[in-house]
């Protein structure tokens, strides 16, 4: 059976926002824009009148007020939004778990199973956008379809407040007309790639040769053939706004120059407990770690790795940490600093899968350790237990970068009250 | 960062809070400076108010056989100017 994923879009969000608090400007062309001294003088968000001027965001603010001098500029207010979010949320969690957040303004829905008791993808979707309206007074825009690609294709067709409905019958004349660019993960770079080619449409990417394009643009070419031919069939994955937090880290200048391998190890494990602490405090995975270097001379790299598994183990992450080094450093210098990170975050509790080939036994018994730890340290102290392998070093043994906040990663936004 | 709205009026309101965890209002004090008897609420739901630009859980009461909506947005009560 089809899936009924719906994909639903708050339309011009902060914008739409301020204009709900501030009836004086609702008639007046208005963009939401960052503060100019802290050198974010951008367009975050623009209502139609403005949009109808052909201010774009992302533009600088003496750009838009070019187009349109009469321009209502107003600073954002994030705490607010994202309430907004949090209570379009609400709505949504009354029709399925399921609820994928894209943002602050988009959120995928799989409502497959809702429908026998609140009725078809339509219904939900149509009933979703009038609750919006009477109980948050903006509005959405949302697109019913049979994956996550088309669903969002179709949440861009129709604004403000409209449904549009992409289905297997129909999608060949809604969505294979639509610009290349309209489709997910197609940049200005890929983009311009295709254009060569002479592939400008979404239907002119379904209908290339899967392999021409996996050959022109690298396994990304055949991730778009499929999603061209509604093939996606990605998960909506329950998340919520709290993945905001796109990674976990933390850096260190150490008391000392490290000039061995075993000194990085050392710091390794010191910051990948931490951060393995603070993931799990949070509730996360990683899936990518990624260290940064920097050494004597100030000269400094990034490199990042994929690991086979998700994981908030700082063992996992010590090793990953480790090798990669090990991989890209050659000891012209000693350093000075070092960071790691966790990237590419998901729920920890979302499912996962399990390897054939590994010892699963091993994993949830270090899981078990670690939590152990975590709570020893919460009643006793950070260093009340510790590696032996920090003992051998008193000075870098006994960094506590987790309670020292050397880099604190927080949410960009902040629990806030109204203004 | 102030939000200006000459029609939304805050007011002070009093309510019982029950151990349920249900709350009622009792009465609020207008823009006259007057304390009004809430006789009923008729509708308790999440609403938006276009007027007053804001959104909130709305009660409907009935004040003096008229309705009226109060909201509680967060932790202050608003009505819509008369």
């Amino acid at each position: 059976m089809d899936r009924v994923i719906l994909h639903s879009d708050l339309n011009n969000f902060y914008a739409s926002v301020e204009c709900l608090y501030r009836p004086e400007i609702r008639d007046k062309p208005v963009a939401v824009c960052g503060d100019p001294a802290a050198r974010h003088g951008i367009v975050l968000a623009k209502n139609y009148l403005a949009k109808a001027t052909g201010i774009k965001t992302g533009e600088v603010i003496w750009q838009a007020k070019q187009k349109c001098p009469d321009l209502v500029v107003i600073p954002p207010n994030f705490p607010l939004y994202l309430r907004f979010s949090r209570l379009a949320r609400l709505i949504y969690a009354d029709y399925t778990d399921q609820v994928e957040s894209f943002g602050l303004d988009e959120a995928w829905l799989d409502v497959t199973g809702s429908q026998h008791i609140y009725g078809d993808g339509l219904k939900i979707a149509n009933e979703i956008r009038e609750r919006v309206k009477a109980e948050m007074g903006v509005t959405v825009s949302v697109g019913v379809s049979y994956n996550k690609i088309f669903a969002k294709l179709g949440s861009d067709m129709q604004k403000p407040d409209a449904t549009t409905v992409i289905s297997r019958d129909n999608f060949k004349q809604m969505v294979w007309p639509l610009p290349a660019g309209d489709l997910l993960y197609v940049g200005h770079a890929t983009k311009r790639k295709l254009a060569r080619y002479g592939i400008n449409t979404i239907g002119d990417i379904a209908n290339t040769d899967r392999k021409f394009l996996k050959s022109s643009l690298g396994k990304w070419g055949e991730v778009l053939w499929a999603f061209a031919n509604g093939y996606d069939n990605s998960p909506v994955i329950a998340m919520g706004e709290e993945t905001l937090i796109k990674s976990i880290g933390n850096s260190i200048t150490t008391p000392r120059d490290l000039k061995t391998d075993e000194d990085v190890q050392m710091i390794f494990y010191v910051l990948s407990e931490s951060v393995a602490a603070r993931m799990r405090e949070h509730g996360f995975k990683c899936r990518t770690v990624q260290i940064t270097v920097r050494n004597s001379l100030l000269f400094s790299f990034t490199v990042q790795g994929k690991l086979n598994r998700p994981t908030n183990l700082s063992a996992d992450l010590a090793a990953k940490a480790v090798a990669l080094f090990r991989e890209h450093y050659n000891w012209e210098n000693p350093i000075r600093s070092i960071g790691l990170r966790g990237c590419d975050l998901l729920a920890a509790d979302t499912h996962e899968q399990l390897c054939l080939f590994a010892d699963e036994d091993k994993w949830l018994k270090q899981e078990r350790l670690e939590l152990t730890v975590d709570e020893l340290r919460r009643r006793f102290g950070h260093f009340s237990v510790q590696r032996a392998a920090l003992l051998n070093d008193n000075e870098l043994g006994s960094i506590n970068p987790r309670d020292d906040h050397v880099i604190h990663p927080t949410s960009f936004f902040k629990e806030g009250k109204l203004p | 960062m102030k939000y200006n709205n000459p029609n939304k009026l805050y007011v002070s309101v009093k309510a019982i809070f029950y151990p349920d965890g249900g709350l009622r209002p009792i009465s609020f004090i207008g823009e006259d400076g007057q304390e009004y008897e809430i006789a009923k609420v008729t509708d308790v739901r999440r609403a938006a108010s276009l007027k007053a630009g804001g959104v909130g859980v709305r009660y409907s009461c009935k004040v003096n056989n008229k309705e009226v909506y109060l909201f509680l947005e967060e932790d202050r009560w608003f009505m819509e100017k008369r």
